[in-house]
C-alpha cells in the first residue's frame, strides 16, 4: 500500500520543493507517495493511474516491468501524474540522493504540465476521472459479461490512435448553426451602395469565383462528412451504430487517449526541461559532497544514447542548454545568422543573459515539432553526433544512411509528426451510396503496413456493421483495401 | 500480497498460453527468442501481443545519435516510432541499466525458469590444474603485497586494546606488528571436458522451420551445458542417406534431399566418441533432431543395436528430438522408447512446435545427467 513520506523525505520534499521555487518554478501542489517495486511496477504498468479499468494489457504491461526490474534490465525510479494536485511516486529502495533527484525531476515535470500550452485542455482531474472510467466499466462487465466488454475493448484500443491531437486547440468545422443562416445560393459579391461603384467593387471575375465557392460548398454539403474528419473516433461516436455501453467504452478509451496526447507531443521537451532542472537544482543547490558520485552515476545512465534510439531525455536537456547558451551570447537573430565569419562566430558572445527567460518562455509556447523545427541548429546535431539510419535491405542490417543536417532534421521532424503515426482522416461515410465507410491516409512517403492494416479494417468493421475501407499507397501506387466483414481485397485505384 | 494488477497479469497470461481469447491469440508474439547479439549476449524473450494499429510499415528509419560514418552498420534496429505509446504515463523515469544478459547469467534465468538441476560432472579427478589465488593473510611477506585494510584494521584492534584510541581525533598509526600481508594459496581445480555431438536430419522432409527449431534449441542447450563446463566442445553431423561432418554454419543451414538413414549418423557419432573422446574423462552429450522418417525398420533395428552397444555406454546422456515435419511426424522416436525407453541415459523429446521448444529442453536437461 502506498505510504506518506517519512520524516526524513518529507523534510527533503520542503528543501527541494523551496529550491524548485526559488528558481521560478510554476508547479501544481506536489503529492509524493512511497511504493515499492511491484506496486511502482503496478502503477506504471497502469499508466500511472492507481485504478484503472481492468484489461489484460495492463497485465502484459506489468510482464514486462516485472521481469525487466526482476532480471535487473531496467529500473523505474519515478513516474509523474499530469493532474492537480500532482501525484508522484518514489520508490522504497531508492537511496537518499536518488530521491532527491527524481523529487527535483518531478517538480521540472510538474511545472511543465501547469505552463506547456500543449496540456492546458487536459483534465487535472484525471486522478477520478480514470476512477470513474474504472466504475463504468466494471459495471458494464456485471452486466453483460466480461468477454464481451474485452473484446470490445480490444477493438477500440485498435482504432485509439485515430484521433486529432490538435482539435482542443482549434475549430475544424464550422459551427453548423451559422453556417445555415448564411447560406446563399448565389454571390453577390461585396455590398455596394452607389451603383457606378459596383464594377469596380465587384468585378466579373471576382463574382465569378465568389460564385464557384458558393457552388463547391454546396456540393461539400452533400458529402458526408462534408470534409475530411481527423477525429475518427469522434466520428464513430456520432455515427456508427453503437449500442450504449459500446459508446461508452469508445468514449472513454477516446478520452483516455487525448488526455495522453500532450504527453506524446512533448516527450522531448518534457522529458528535457525536469532534466534540465534536476541537474540544475543537485549540481547548484542539492548535493551533498558524498553524494556526488552516486548521482553522477544515476544522471549519466539516464542520459545515456544507444546508436539506433534517440534519447528523449539527453536531446531534449542538451537542446534547453544550447538555447540558453545561445540566448546568454546573443547567438540568434538576422546579424548572427548572417555572419559568415567562423572567428566571429566562435568567440560571439553580446552577454546578454537572457537564456533562463528564453527556456522559460520555451518551455510554455512550443511542443516537440515547433521546439525541434525552431532550435535545432547544425551546430547542434554536429555537436550531438546526429545522423539518419536507414535499413539496407541488400545486407540485411540497419546502417547510417547520413549526416546531412536537413536530412537529420526532416526525419526527426517526421517522425514527432501525429506521433510517428500515419496521418488518417474519415472521408466518406456514404461511399458509393451503400454505407460504406472511407478513410484516407496521408501518404507522407512511409507505407502503411499492409498486415497491420488489414486486421485494423477487420476491428473498424466490426464497429461500423458496414463494409470499411481505407485509401493509401502501397510501393507508389494507389491503392484501396477494403473489409466487408467477411473477406479482405485490395485493389489499385487512382488517387 | 495481492495487487490489483494480478488479475489482469493472470489474464494476459492465460491469453498467451492460448487458453482464453483465441482471437488474439495470433498476436502473441514471442519477441526474439535469442537474438545473439554480439559475442555472448542476448535478450530475455518477453512475450506480449500487438494489438492491430494503422502503423507505418517497418523499416522506416529514424534518427540516431553517436559515433560512425555513413555505411557503418549500427546496433539494433530502432524503436517504431509509435512503440511506446502504450506507456504513456509520462515521466516514468525508467532508464535502461544493462540491456543486455551475459550467457552465463541466461543459462541461470534458464536453470531457474526450467528448474534444472545442475549436472552431475564425471571423469573430474581425473584432470586437475592448479591455481594460485590471492586470498590468505600472513604477518610476514614483501611491501609489495602489504594490505592496508587488515594492517590498519590490525592498529586500531591494538589501540583500542591498549587505551590509546581517541574517536574525536581518530590517529591511528600502525606499528611493525600490526603489518599483514597477502599470501597465495594454490587451488586445485577441477577441469571437467564435455563434449556436443549434434545430429540433425537433413533429409527433404526437414524444411525451414524445423531447422529454425533445432538451431533455437540447441542453442540453449549448448548454453545451459557451457553454463556447467568450461571449455566445451562442439561437433557437427548431418545425414540423409550418408552422414558426414560439418562446421556449425553449414549445419543450420544445408538443405539437403534425399532418404533417410539414421544408423549412417549414429555410425560416424561412435567413430567420433572412439577417436577423440575417451569416455574415462569426457562428458558427452550426443543430441539427434530428427523427424523421425527412417528410411527403413531394418536401420532403424541397426540404429538400436548401435545405441545400445557403443554409444550408450560412453555417454552422459543420448537425447532424440523429433520435430513435427508437414509430413507428419514418423516413427522413430516411438522405436527408441520401446527399445531404449527404461534406459536413464536416453531422453526422449517431441517437439510440436516454437512453443514445445521449453518443454522439450526441460525434457533433455531436467535429468541432470
Amino acid at each position: 500500500m502506498p505510504k506518506s513520506l517519512t520524516p526524513r523525505l518529507q523534510d527533503l520534499k520542503v528543501e527541494i520543493e523551496g529550491y524548485a521555487r526559488a528558481f521560478g518554478l510554476d508547479f501544481f501542489d506536489q503529492v509524493f507517495e512511497v511504493l515499492s517495486t511491484e506496486e511502482l511496477n503496478m502503477v506504471a504498468a497502469y499508466g500511472g493511474f492507481p485504478t484503472r479499468y481492468p484489461h489484460w494489457r495492463w497485465g502484459m504491461e506489468y510482464e514486462q516491468l516485472a521481469k525487466s526490474s526482476e532480471y535487473g534490465l531496467s529500473k523505474i525510479y519515478e513516474l509523474v501524474i499530469n493532474n492537480n494536485p500532482s501525484y508522484a511516486y518514489l520508490l522504497e529502495a531508492n537511496a537518499e540522493v536518488d530521491q532527491k533527484l527524481v523529487m527535483a525531476h518531478v517538480y521540472g515535470h510538474n511545472d511543465f504540465f501547469k505552463n506547456n500550452f500543449t496540456f492546458k485542455f487536459t483534465n487535472r482531474k484525471m486522478m477520478d476521472e480514470m476512477a470513474n472510467h474504472a466504475t463504468r466499466v466494471r459495471r458494464w462487465i456485471d452486466k453483460i459479461g466480461v468477454e464481451k466488454v474485452e473484446d470490445f475493448i480490444d477493438v477500440a484500443l485498435s482504432l485509439e490512435n485515430l484521433i486529432d491531437q490538435y482539435a482542443p486547440h482549434i475549430k475544424r468545422n464550422p459551427d453548423p448553426k451559422i453556417e445555415k443562416t448564411q447560406q446563399n445560393t448565389r454571390a453577390e459579391g461585396i455590398r455596394v451602395d452607389r451603383d457606378y461603384m459596383r464594377p469596380y467593387m465587384n468585378p466579373k471575375e471576382f463574382v465569378e469565383a465568389q460564385q464557384k465557392k458558393v457552388e463547391t460548398e454546396k456540393q461539400l454539403q452533400k458529402k458526408f462528412p462534408e470534409r475530411p474528419q481527423r477525429d475518427v473516433l469522434a466520428f464513430l461516436l456520432e455515427h456508427a451504430p453503437l449500442e450504449d455501453w459500446e459508446h461508452e467504452i469508445l468514449s472513454i478509451v477516446r478520452e483516455e487517449a487525448y488526455y495522453f496526447a500532450p504527453q506524446g507531443q512533448t516527450k522531448i521537451m518534457n522529458e528535457g526541461w525536469a532534466s534540465y532542472w534536476h541537474s540544475t537544482i543537485m549540481t547548484t543547490r542539492a548535493l551533498k559532497d558524498h553524494e556526488i558520485i552516486d548521482y553522477a552515476d544515476h544522471h549519466s545512465g539516464t542520459m545515456a544514447t544507444q546508436q539506433g534510439k534517440l534519447n528523449p531525455y539527453k536531446l531534449g536537456i542538451e537542446l534547453f542548454r544550447d538555447i540558453e547558451d545561445r540566448w546568454n551570447k546573443g547567438r540568434f537573430g538576422k546579424e548572427w545568422e548572417e555572419c559568415d565569419d567562423l572567428r566571429a562566430r566562435r568567440s560571439w558572445d553580446k552577454k546578454l543573459g537572457a537564456g533562463r527567460e528564453k527556456i522559460f518562455e520555451v518551455r510554455k509556447h512550443y511542443n516537440d515539432i515547433t521546439f525541434i523545427d525552431a532550435f535545432l541548429t547544425p551546430e547542434f546535431a554536429i555537436e550531438q553526433k546526429l545522423f539518419v539510419f536507414n535499413f539496407n535491405d541488400k545486407k540485411n542490417t540497419w546502417e547510417i544512411a547520413t549526416r546531412e543536417f536537413k536530412k537529420v532534421k526532416n526525419k526527426l521532424l517526421q517522425s514527432l509528426t501525429n506521433f510517428g503515426q500515419p496521418v488518417i482522416d474519415v472521408v466518406d461515410a456514404n461511399h458509393d451510396n451503400k454505407g460504406e465507410l472511407v478513410l484516407s491516409h496521408k501518404h507522407d512517403g512511409q507505407d502503411l503496413d499492409p498486415n497491420y492494416a488489414r486486421e485494423t479494417l477487420k476491428n473498424l468493421q466490426a464497429l461500423w456493421k458496414r463494409p470499411v475501407a481505407i485509401m493509401t499507397r502501397g510501393e507508389g501506387k494507389g491503392l484501396m483495401l477494403r473489409h466487408d466483414g467477411t473477406q479482405f481485397t485490395e485493389k489499385k485505384v487512382e488517387l | 500480497m495481492a495487487l490489483r494488477i494480478d488479475r489482469d497479469h493472470g489474464r494476459f497470461k492465460q491469453i498467451v498460453r492460448g487458453k482464453i481469447k483465441q482471437n488474439l491469440k495470433k498476436y502473441v508474439q514471442q519477441g526474439e527468442m535469442l537474438g545473439k547479439k554480439g559475442k555472448d549476449f542476448i535478450s530475455i524473450p518477453v512475450p506480449f501481443i500487438d494489438v492491430p494499429h494503422f502503423k507505418h510499415g517497418s523499416r522506416q528509419g529514424g534518427v540516431g545519435q553517436g559515433e560512425g560514418n555513413p555505411g557503418d552498420q549500427i546496433g539494433q534496429g530502432p524503436q517504431q516510432p509509435g512503440d511506446g505509446s502504450g506507456k504513456a504515463g509520462e515521466g516514468e523515469g525508467q532508464h535502461v541499466l544493462e540491456v543486455d544478459v551475459s550467457l552465463d547469467e541466461l543459462a541461470a534465468i534458464l536453470g531457474e525458469e526450467l528448474q534444472l538441476p545442475n549436472i552431475e560432472h564425471r571423469g573430474s579427478e581425473k584432470i586437475v590444474t592448479t591455481r594460485i589465488k590471492y586470498t590468505g593473510i600472513n604477518t610476514v611477506g614483501p611491501q609489495s603485497l602489504r594490505h592496508f585494510k587488515r594492517t590498519f584494521k590490525e592498529a586500531l584492534k591494538r589501540q583500542i586494546a591498549t587505551g590509546t584510541y581517541n574517536p574525536d581525533k581518530p590517529i591511528i598509526i600502525p606499528i611493525k606488528q600490526d603489518i599483514r600481508f597477502r599470501t597465495f594459496k594454490l587451488e586445485n581445480l577441477p577441469e571437467t571436458n564435455a563434449v556436443i555431438i549434434y545430429m540433425m536430419d537433413v533429409s527433404g522432409s526437414m524444411g525451414d522451420e524445423q531447422k529454425e527449431i533445432v538451431r533455437i534449441e540447441s542453442f540453449w542447450l549448448d548454453t545451459w551445458l557451457k553454463s556447467q563446463y568450461k571449455g566445451l566442445e562442439t561437433r557437427f553431423i548431418i545425414h540423409d542417406a550418408v552422414a558426414r561432418e560439418v562446421d556449425r554454419e553449414t549445419f543450420f543451414h544445408t538443405r539437403e534431399s534425399g532418404g533417410t538413414m539414421i544408423s549412417s549418423a549414429y555410425k560416424l557419432c561412435r567413430d567420433i566418441i572412439k577417436a577423440d573422446y575417451p569416455a574415462s574423462s569426457w562428458n558427452i552429450y550426443p543430441f539427434h533432431f530428427s523427424d523421425g522418417d527412417n528410411w527403413s525398420a531394418d536401420d532403424t533395428r541397426q540404429c538400436i543395436e548401435l545405441l545400445k552397444t557403443d554409444i550408450l555406454t560412453d555417454v552422459n546422456q543420448f537425447a532424440y528430438g523429433q520435430v513435427e515435419s508437414p509430413y507428419g511426424s514418423g516413427q522413430f522416436i516411438k522405436d527408441l522408447r520401446e527399445h531404449l525407453g527404461d534406459s536413464e541415459k536416453v531422453s526422449l523429446s517431441e517437439i510440436a512446435d516454437k512453443d514445445a521448444i521449453y518443454s522439450s529442453i526441460k525434457d533433455f536437461l531436467g535429468k541432470g545427467r
